[in-house]
């Protein structure tokens, strides 16, 4: 399947890639600029509240901003998907699902970019370096199959419900502010505490700095936990993609 | 033994419902008391089936549904009910310049717009020069694709389309392009392809041209089947219908 499209599915990621950065002066650096201007704001805002209580906060900051960008860059640009290519499959036959995959795979390139400066970042904050550091593939690889299914579920959705750019919008802004992305929830009752569990993007943030600031490897059920949330929400997504699919084309 | 069979080939497209009209206009018709779904079908009960090497011509007025048949057919759309089934590859060019990127360069697109088309990049690194030499491209190749003309845009178009050798060849008005001279170079083109044994389903507005070329014809009609069968004595049909003296 994917050998027969591969080069469709090449010629998509480097266009998507010039579309993104086409007029601008400082082109792909901005995947490392965006990143660090990001972070330079929340350090400056947020590190007079919460710098002094939270150790290495600038690493703890970056943990949440590189988590939090990743699937915030991959689920609008996974939203926008099919509308954005609707011109080409509606006259050619080409499989759809390549178009959510080509965006994915661009915000996974922009991630690496991001990560390696993160480390740089780590090790001028004084992070020691483990072989723990190996366990940080497992929330990877989970935030990439968790940004493909919310990308089938928003595509799917777009499609029929053009409300959803807005909404989802408001969701991301939602998000960023309950997945204590520059602030600790240790200071919070046992009740709160848990409650943050209920949100996969949390638990990503929580298992990187679990890693790299505290250099220990979280519990088996978190693993499990995370592991849960990703399939339902791979499932939800292609499930309604799939119902929709061959659909879509009497809506654009 | 048919290579390509319609078998009741219905499209249905849906006006006025939630998806169509969004969350507001479905709860403020709701409270109105006039919101209701209406169903449009852009084909209805469509059947043929063509042989090996046939031509087929599908004539109608405008919203007769010709489009619509062709996407079913090709597999862009699925169709609401009934069955295509066919044999072999399927090269539809329906709108030649679908696909291809403003900003990108000349030979990008290219490979972008052959990679859609289901080409390799080795059949693309080979053909590329015969590309631009057929579409009289080389002193543009620096170009973006927007910094073209329309007639330049298509001539590439079409020489990225007409490589191909296709088992089941489908034309939506596109038996040739551009201005004078390239306008016969690329129908001689088609021809060829033609002439190769494509078994070939024409959109055209010219009877003339379905007349020459088609040995078979299927008339629509507001996506109901009124003819398929032998060229000229529904072509004959047609054409008085067309002058106002039977009315379907």
């Amino acid at each position: 399947m994917l050998s027969k499209h591969r080069f469709l599915f090449e010629e998509l990621v480097k266009r998507d890639f010039d579309r993104k950065y086409k007029g601008s002066f400082f082109g792909a650096a901005w995947s490392v600029l965006n990143p660090l201007l990001t972070l330079l704001i929340m350090r400056v805002v947020f590190g007079h509240f919460f710098g002094s209580a939270i150790p290495h906060f600038t690493t703890y900051l970056f943990c949440g901003t590189v988590v939090f960008n990743f699937f915030a860059e991959s689920s609008s640009e996974g939203l926008m998907a099919l509308i954005s290519n609707a011109p080409i499959f509606t006259k050619v036959n080409v499989p759809k699902y390549l178009f959510l995959l080509s965006k994915n795979m661009q915000t996974l390139i922009n991630f690496a970019i991001t990560l390696s400066v993160f480390f740089l970042f780590c090790a001028i904050d004084g992070i020691v370096f483990t072989w723990k550091f190996l366990a940080l593939i497992y929330p990877i690889i989970m935030l990439l199959v968790f940004n493909l299914g919310v990308g089938f579920l928003l595509s799917a959705l777009y499609v029929f419900f053009r409300d959803m750019q807005y909404l989802w919008a408001v969701m991301t802004q939602f998000l960023l502010y309950v997945s204590a992305v520059f602030y600790s929830i240790d200071t919070f009752s046992d009740r709160v505490r848990n409650a943050f569990l209920l949100n996969p993007i949390y638990l990503f943030i929580r298992y990187s700095r679990k890693v790299v600031i505290d250099s220990a490897i979280p519990s088996p059920g978190f693993h499990v936990l995370m592991a849960a949330d990703t399939l339902a929400v791979l499932l939800l997504g292609i499930w309604v993609y799939r119902k929709y699919d061959t659909e879509f084309l009497y809506y654009i | 033994m048919p290579v390509l069979t319609c078998d009741h080939v219905s499209v249905r497209y849906k006006v006025g419902d939630f998806r169509n009209i969004g969350l507001k206009e479905t709860v403020m018709r709701k409270l109105k008391g006039c919101y209701r779904v209406e169903e449009f079908w852009a084909d209805r009960d469509i059947t043929f089936s063509l042989e090996r090497g046939d031509m087929l011509g599908i004539i109608g007025t405008n919203g007769a549904g010709k489009s619509t048949l062709l996407k079913a057919v090709s597999g862009i759309m699925s169709p609401s009910g009934g069955r295509v089934e066919h044999e072999g590859n399927i090269s539809a060019l329906l709108e030649l310049a679908s696909g291809f990127d403003p900003d990108l360069s000349i030979r990008r697109n290219a490979y972008l717009r052959g990679a859609m088309l289901g080409y390799t990049r080795e059949f693309m690194d080979e053909k590329y020069e015969e590309i631009i030499d057929f579409a009289e491209l080389r002193s543009f190749e620096d170009r973006s694709f927007k910094q073209l003309s329309t007639g330049m845009q298509s001539r590439l178009a079409f020489s990225i389309a007409s490589l191909v050798q296709p088992d089941i060849l489908i034309l939506d008005e596109v038996l040739s392009v551009g201005d004078g001279a390239f306008a016969k170079k690329s129908e001689e083109k088609m021809r060829e392809i033609l002439r190769g044994g494509a078994t070939t389903i024409l959109v055209s507005h010219s009877l003339d041209q379905v007349r020459e070329l088609c040995n078979k014809v299927l008339w629509l009609h507001q996506g109901r089947q009124i003819d398929f069968g032998e060229t000229g004595a529904i072509c004959d049909r047609y054409q008085t219908f067309l002058h106002g003296e039977i009315v379907l």
